[in-house]
């Protein structure tokens, strides 16, 4: 069987459940972020498939933006992980049950 | 040839996420952030399958190189130890991957029904894909790449202003 673009995007599919199946499961706030990396990569992955089965570069391009602002959010999300950390020495999301510090 | 990579590396790449997230043998964060990185390249060996090579060495150089090690640098700020310790909740597991299955479900039977690779072919580049990028990237979308330089200075800014030891 030739690979069309449905194993590709079934491909993605499945690593975004997996990326969700992090955030949902897991209630440690590092490895609901990586969860969110892997969504981010799942999407990246069905963009560069759709871009080069349709032989059109926008979506290379659009890939390249989502790179840079996932490398941003990473540094500022574990910035703020660490900030947390600092004032309730937990990175745990049933301990951050309060909104006041 | 490229079918049975394409298997190869697709495999991987899900082994691998599952193993990130639901490591059963282990739920030390390190763990996970190692089997990132080997989500990452293994995605890259995608990339480059789908003739993107510029993306899959963007990949390798700034998820592999410089997200791993800020993951890494925070993991080893924080007490890892403590992952360890705590138990599970068996029905929060439960209705999560009901969910996440109901989800799958959806994604796959939609990629089914609309039959959206009918007739689309995987052609190989002509010429230099990676050229093709940069100019559009530098003609195209030249605005759209100063705001995500601006935007990378903001993050950057805004991280420093976090780490502060007295932060109000």
């Amino acid at each position: 069987m030739n690979i069309g673009l449905e194993q590709y995007l079934t491909v993605s599919g499945l690593l975004f459940c997996f990326g969700l199946l992090g955030v949902v499961v897991r209630r440690n706030l590092l490895i609901m972020y990586m969860g969110l990396e892997l969504m981010l990569n799942a999407a990246n992955l069905a963009l560069v498939a759709f871009s080069r089965f349709n032989d059109n570069l926008d979506g290379q391009l659009m890939v390249f933006f989502i790179i840079t602002v996932a490398a941003a959010e990473v540094a500022v999300g574990l910035a703020l992980i660490v900030a947390l950390y600092r004032k309730r020495q937990s990175a745990h999301v049933e301990d951050l049950t309060t909104l006041k510090l | 040839m490229e079918d049975a990579l394409f298997y190869i590396f697709a495999a991987l790449t899900l082994l691998f996420a599952f193993l990130c997230v639901a490591n059963p043998f282990s739920r030390n964060p390190v763990t996970s952030a190692m089997f990132l990185v080997l989500t990452m390249i293994s995605l890259a060996g995608l990339f480059v399958l789908l003739q993107a090579f510029f993306l899959a060495a963007v990949q390798i150089l700034v998820y592999a190189g410089a997200v791993m090690v800020l993951f890494l640098f925070v993991i080893m700020l924080l007490d890892v130890k403590e992952e360890e310790r705590r138990r599970f909740n068996p029905f929060g597991i439960a209705i999560g991957g009901v969910s996440v299955i109901g989800l799958g479900f959806i994604l796959f039977s939609t990629i089914r029904e609309s039959k959206v690779g009918a007739g689309l072919k995987l052609t190989a580049v002509k010429g230099s894909d990676t050229a093709a990028l940069g100019k559009a990237l530098f003609t195209e979308y030249l605005l759209p790449f100063e705001v995500i330089s601006v935007l990378l200075l903001v993050a950057m800014v805004g991280v420093i202003l976090l780490s502060k030891k007295d932060l109000k």
